[in-house]
């Protein structure tokens, strides 16, 4: 009784050795019915593409959201406004302070966790200048730490100093949707127009402009812009109208940053010398109708601060609110605003938008792989004559199901790259009826997914008709017309 | 120490609350380089036995010893790899697959042995000689006369060098001309020191064979027809019609 020896299984040799043939057998059979693995394929390339699609455009949207909320100055900004006075303080309300330049010299003094303070004095404010009037999203005093605070960037000229701002000078610094307004826009006068220098008319007030911040433009803006430049050649022919109420185009696009440029700074000192009546009509408004608070110092529209980072958040604002507390002499008139609400939304946003897009497209790779059984059940049922041959000569169910795996898998795989392929046409096809203001970014990320994922179904469809070629009795298969 | 050893082989098949003894304890000696005939009217049970012989089944009871290796002990891999090293089939309607060129049909039985391209080629090419079809190495089995494709089905019974061959009623499907040169063919390697057996329910055939075995219900007969028994054709063919 001599044992079996050794020759007989050498697996792992034969497995190795014979793979290439293998795919080879696959691609053959694959090449043998052109149009039906073609049909099969359809269904992993839709499902790879859509879902290299989705991660796409989400991506893109994500970016946008993140590039607005840096463009209003980022996670650590935290802004602290008015607030009427809760309900269980009404009594008190007389006595409420309001937010004033006090409480930035008391948070300078005592709250070490905030690195930067920026107070704001807001003013409704008609601008006037070269025969055309503008009211500004946001015409505020400020110090000139406010253009660090708010990420601003100095185009022309400079933004105003200590000294403008200890001798209420009457300087201002504007965005570039104010010069539009009153200059005109580069696009439509043909060239840049620097307003250093000029004299524009705040509340009838004449104000020297000695500062301009540059354009603030989204990724996807500042393409369309450029595009625009290279094709400025391409005038249209026949009469110029008037085609609606829009003003120019440049108002399209990403709303933040569209506010971003409709920005007046002044020095706060001289919105509190020259316009102190008009000044806080937002504290007014909220509060007991004065300008000045309790104390008699200014009111401020709003304060904001930059605490040193953001895993410091709650004690900041624990920080910041114990100083104001004592300041306020307990009256909690004021309240936080932060912007991790905001990065909460986009956090939350994308994940639903990739959590529902991903569960459709991984919906219709599903699909794909049902096809692909569908096809590999016919196709062995239609081969159950090779797989005896195959057997009766010294296949073994390795073999077989290895054979029948390798096919399943080549025709997902050439699907899935294929797919990989149209996802780009079917971006720029989506782009195309469907035009957002963030242009869908492609990760490398999220094309080995899909593509893994047509590898996963692949084999996952190859398993049970790889399972059932392989059990075929060879005798019975041998005899099978 | 015969090549094959057959102990009291039975396999019963199952149908219900019948008991079927396909092959009711038989047993055979096959020695190196026989030329043996197993004959027998279908249903006899011959088919059976030729699968056990060949590893394509295994029997329900008894022993099988194939060139020294315990054959019914053996795993289903352990089996497919003695189909692939130590046995070569023929079959009736030559089993080619139609989508390789002779070549590459030729050449199957080595990717499974994990045989290197290089010497697949040369082995494929140099079976294919042995049966005079090297010049249709690159033609599709469709290409070829039936008389052909068995010839090719015989190079790749041989390219693994079996240490016997098995051949179902291997001109079944054959012309007599034809069936007579596949049969010089078996007689040729037989010569050449092959152990071949032929299964057939001809009796003409079978007298090629210098050895003859006939299964009648499932049990080796003790007494060979005397049809069989390398009697003149005529002789052998009347026998038949009278029985």
């Amino acid at each position: 009784m001599s044992p079996l020896p050794l020759a007989l299984s050498p697996e792992s040799v034969r497995a190795s050795s014979h793979i290439g043939i293998t795919i080879q057998t696959g691609l053959r059979e694959i090449w043998a019915h052109k149009f039906r693995s073609l049909l099969t394929m359809l269904g992993i390339i839709l499902g790879v593409s859509s879902l290299v699609a989705m991660s796409a455009l989400v991506a893109g949207m994500e970016k946008g959201a993140k590039e607005a909320l840096i463009a209003i100055g980022g996670l650590e900004k935290v802004r602290i406004e008015a607030q009427d006075v809760p309900i269980e303080q009404r009594h008190l309300s007389d006595e409420a302070v309001g937010i004033t330049l006090s409480d930035v010299r008391a948070l300078a003094q005592s709250a070490p966790l905030v690195t930067q303070l920026s107070p704001e004095m807001r003013l409704w404010a008609t601008l006037s200048a070269n025969g055309r009037t503008f009211r500004p999203w946001n015409c505020v005093g400020v110090w000139p730490v406010a253009i660090q605070m708010n990420e601003h960037v100095i185009e022309y000229g400079r933004m105003f100093n200590e000294i403008d701002e200890e001798q209420a000078r009457s300087v201002c610094v504007i965005g570039t949707a104010t010069r539009d307004e009153l200059w005109g826009a580069p696009e439509k006068v043909g060239r840049e127009i620097n307003p250093v220098g000029e004299t524009v008319f705040i509340n009838g007030v004449p104000f020297m402009v000695i500062g301009m911040f540059q354009h603030y433009e989204s990724e996807q803006e500042r393409k369309a812009r450029q595009y625009a430049q290279a094709h400025a050649a391409e005038q249209k022919t026949g009469m110029t109208r008037n085609r609606g109420w829009g003003n120019g185009g440049r108002r399209g696009g990403n709303f933040v940053f569209y506010l971003k440029n409709a920005t007046v700074y002044l020095p706060i000192n001289t919105v509190w010398m020259k316009f102190r009546s008009g000044a806080t009509r937002a504290a007014i408004s909220s509060n007991n109708g004065l300008a000045v608070g309790a104390t008699g110092d200014p009111r401020l529209s709003g304060l904001d601060l930059r605490i040193a980072s953001i895993e410091v958040l709650p004690e900041s604002l624990q920080q910041v609110r114990n100083v104001l507390m004592s300041t306020h002499k307990c009256i909690e008139d004021f309240t936080f605003r932060t912007q991790e609400d905001w990065a909460e939304q986009i956090h939350t946003f994308v994940r639903n938008a990739r959590l529902s897009g991903g569960i459709i497209a991984g919906i219709s790779l599903l699909v794909g792989g049902i096809g692909i059984m569908n096809i590999m059940l016919a196709s062995i049922s239609e081969r159950v004559r090779e797989i005896g041959i195959r057997k009766s000569v010294g296949a073994g169910t390795v073999d077989i199901f290895v054979q029948i795996l390798v096919e399943s898998l080549v025709i997902a795989v050439l699907g899935g790259l294929a797919g990989l392929v149209t996802s780009f046409g079917l971006i720029s096809m989506i782009g195309s009826f469907s035009p957002t203001d963030n242009a869908p970014i492609v990760t490398l990320g999220s094309l080995a997914t899909a593509f893994a994922a047509s590898v996963a179904i692949g084999i996952l469809a190859g398993i049970f008709p790889a399972v059932k070629a392989s059990r075929l009795n060879p005798i019975q298969a041998l005899r099978y017309e | 120490m015969a090549l094959v050893e057959l102990r009291n082989v039975s396999k019963i098949y199952r149908l219900g609350e019948e008991e079927i003894r396909a092959l009711d304890d038989v047993s055979l000696d096959i020695e190196v380089g026989e030329f043996i005939s197993i004959i027998g009217p279908s249903g006899s049970g011959k088919s059976t036995l030729m699968h056990i012989l060949g590893c394509l089944d295994s029997p329900t009871h008894g022993t099988i010893r194939l060139d020294g290796i315990m054959i019914e002990k053996a795993t289903s891999r352990q089996l497919a790899a003695i189909r692939n090293r130590k046995i070569g089939f023929v079959f009736q309607f030559f089993n080619l697959l139609p989508k390789l060129n002779v070549l590459q049909n030729v050449e199957l039985p080595m990717i499974y042995s994990g045989v290197s391209g290089k010497e697949r080629r040369e082995r494929a090419m140099a079976a294919l000689t042995q049966v005079d079809l090297a010049n249709r190495a690159r033609h599709r089995p469709s290409q070829l006369s039936g008389g052909q494709q068995q010839r090719v089905a015989i190079a790749r019974a041989l390219v693994n060098n079996p240490r016997i061959v098995f051949a179902d009623e291997p001109t079944g499907n054959l012309d007599s001309h034809t069936g007579d040169a596949i049969l010089r063919l078996f007689r040729k390697l037989s010569e050449e020191g092959r152990t071949i057996v032929l299964v057939t329910h001809d009796p003409e055939i079978a007298a090629v064979t210098p050895r003859r075995i006939e299964i009648r219900d499932g049990k080796i007969a003790v007494k060979v027809d005397p049809a069989l028994a390398g009697l003149p054709r005529e002789t052998s063919a009347r026998a038949v019609s009278e029985a």
